[in-house]
């Protein structure tokens, strides 16, 4: 804004201690993870990879970051597919059930997450379904559904539905247009959508602590080994690990969505 | 629209199945379960006697009720600190970043993506007796003793939710802040409003939309928590969820529990008619 006078609220000193305030407690651990005691506690003893290396040797905790690994690459994928759907139905078509559709796919945000693991574990019990890595598969796929949805509609409703016209009025019929034109044009936010669903699932543990059979998610068995106070390192160095993983994703999901705009 | 028409079934059919089968099916049952008499772990299989005396209990029991106002209460207060706080970084984003806002947001969503229990234990760590905040404390020679209050508290809950939603608090406002034309300031600068001026009466207005949005959707997940309150809260800041929770684990008594969760689903869809009521979501997603 040129020319009009500003309020000297230092609003750049909030910024700056707000991210001080968020990035401290994970930097605290991040530090916690290389120092020698099993206590996290001042002042530091020594430096040590020790917790790194027995993340490697924790066979249990491997499993489990396996099964969350497993679970959101599924649910990431048929959230994205049932999300595609939805924008699809919704922008491209007219019909009686549009407005209720819209509602069942944003559902999952606005019912608490207690809710609906209730809602879940009573569906498999209902049903005679032993809890299992595929009751969790279920439940991730449903709460991942919502942002599928918001992403690519938001991406779709920025194409014009006369490309798709153009397609076949040259001779394409609607699957080959939506494959040739619209699937290249909405690309980056369907890998968008997925990595987010993704992500969504993987850190996902309310619903999954309903949903768990015998396998844990690696939260819930996070989750299940925090009782174990001397455990504590290892745990933090495991999570710090995958945490590494998880922020490379969302910096990818920022440039994808970021290049479109 | 030649030749799509057809098609709608294969494109709208699967979602709706899907989302019938798995969302509106399990909700339903919840329901069900609610209206039946006994206690236990009760399976579909066992004798279905329908009554009311679930919501009789559950609403006569004054701990249960008592603990679904705090959890209103502490849902309340976890969304307006965490809508005040991200407000300012909103505004910062918006009309003071310039050129590096892309950057600044990218810095504020990286703790977001920071796994949700890790951020939890990091407060666990941060407020323990021999955490962070006591041995900065001790340090500085403040106290002698570690605070023991800090840890497994209400307060505790409410200080690590509100860290846990301020990234994603600001990113609604900071949504409906980048759509306030700048000339709609200029406009009230020429005819003679000053910075506050302006502020609060162009730039607040034409951004409720999306602080409301943020306080509700901080609020609807908050109201449900259990997972945080188990790990930092003890049992005064255990909350709502923690009792649903408890009937489908500890002590099962699923009638009960789907009676429970039912008391919540009500409450939390009125939260969501009243919000829609107040927001107008044209205005958010234009």
């Amino acid at each position: 804004m040129i020319g009009i006078g500003r309020t000297r609220v230092p609003l750049r000193g909030f910024y700056v201690a707000m991210l001080l305030l968020l990035y401290l407690p994970i930097g605290l651990l991040f530090v916690f993870s290389f120092n020698a005691a099993t206590t996290l506690s001042f002042p530091l003893t020594s430096f040590t990879t020790d917790w790194y290396a027995s993340v490697l040797g924790n066979g249990p905790m491997l499993a489990a970051a396996r099964n969350s690994l497993l679970i959101g690459v599924a649910s990431a994928s048929v959230a994205t597919a049932i999300g595609a759907l939805v924008a699809l139905a919704v922008l491209r078509f007219n019909f009686r059930g549009r407005r209720l559709l819209l509602a069942l796919a944003g559902l999952p945000l606005l019912v608490p997450y207690v809710v609906l693991g209730v809602a879940f574990f009573l569906l498999f019990v209902t049903l005679d379904v032993p809890r299992s890595l595929l009751t969790v598969i279920v439940g991730h796929t449903v709460v991942a559904v919502p942002f599928a949805t918001l992403i690519l509609l938001a991406r779709m409703s920025g194409l014009d539905p006369a490309l798709e016209d153009a397609a076949m009025d040259l001779g394409a019929s609607y699957p080959v247009a939506l494959r040739r034109v619209v699937l290249p044009l909405t690309g980056p936010s369907l890998l968008a959508a997925w990595l987010t669903c993704f992500i969504v699932s993987f850190d996902e543990i309310a619903l999954a602590i309903f949903l768990v059979g015998g396998d844990p998610t690696f939260p819930v068995f996070l989750y299940g080994q925090l009782r174990f106070a001397q455990r504590l390192p290892v745990l933090i160095a495991g999570a710090v690990l995958l945490m590494l993983g998880t922020i490379a994703l969302t910096l990818i999901i920022t440039r994808l969505r970021g290049r479109e705009d | 629209m030649v030749g799509r028409r057809g098609l709608l079934k294969f494109v709208a059919g699967p979602p709706f199945l899907v989302l019938a089968a798995f969302l509106l099916v399990p909700l339903v049952l919840i329901a069900a379960f609610s209206f039946r008499a006994g206690s236990g772990a009760l399976g579909p299989t066992d004798p279905w006697v329908p009554t009311v005396e679930q919501y009789a209990e559950a609403l006569g029991t004054p701990a249960f009720m008592r603990r679904l106002g705090l959890s209103i209460v502490t849902a309340a207060l976890v969304a307006g600190l965490a809508t005040v706080l991200a407000y300012p970084v909103a505004y910062f984003l918006t009309f003071r970043a310039g050129s590096r806002a892309p950057l600044y947001l990218t810095l504020l969503l990286i703790p977001f993506a920071v796994s949700y229990l890790l951020r939890v234990m990091a407060w666990k760590v941060m407020l323990g007796p021999e955490g962070g905040i006591n041995s900065l404390l001790s340090a500085v020679g403040l106290t002698e003793e570690p605070l023991q209050l800090l840890l497994y508290s209400r307060p505790a809950v409410i200080i690590t939710l509100v860290y846990i939603w301020i990234p994603f608090a600001a990113l609604p406002i900071y949504a409906a802040m980048q759509r306030i034309e700048r000339h709609q300031l200029e406009a009230a600068a020429d005819l003679g409003a000053g910075p506050w001026a302006r502020f609060w009466r162009v730039t607040v207005p034409l951004s409720l939309p999306g602080t409301l949005v943020t306080f509700f959707m901080v609020f609807i997940p908050t109201i449900g928590e259990y997972v945080t309150p188990d790990l930092v809260g003890g049992t005064d800041g255990s909350m709502y969820g923690n009792i649903i929770q408890g009937f489908f684990t500890r002590s099962a008594n699923w009638p009960m529990g789907a009676a429970m969760a039912m008391i919540m689903l009500v409450l939390t869809l009125v939260v969501v008619v009243v919000a829609l009521r107040i927001i107008d979501l044209r205005r958010v997603t234009a």
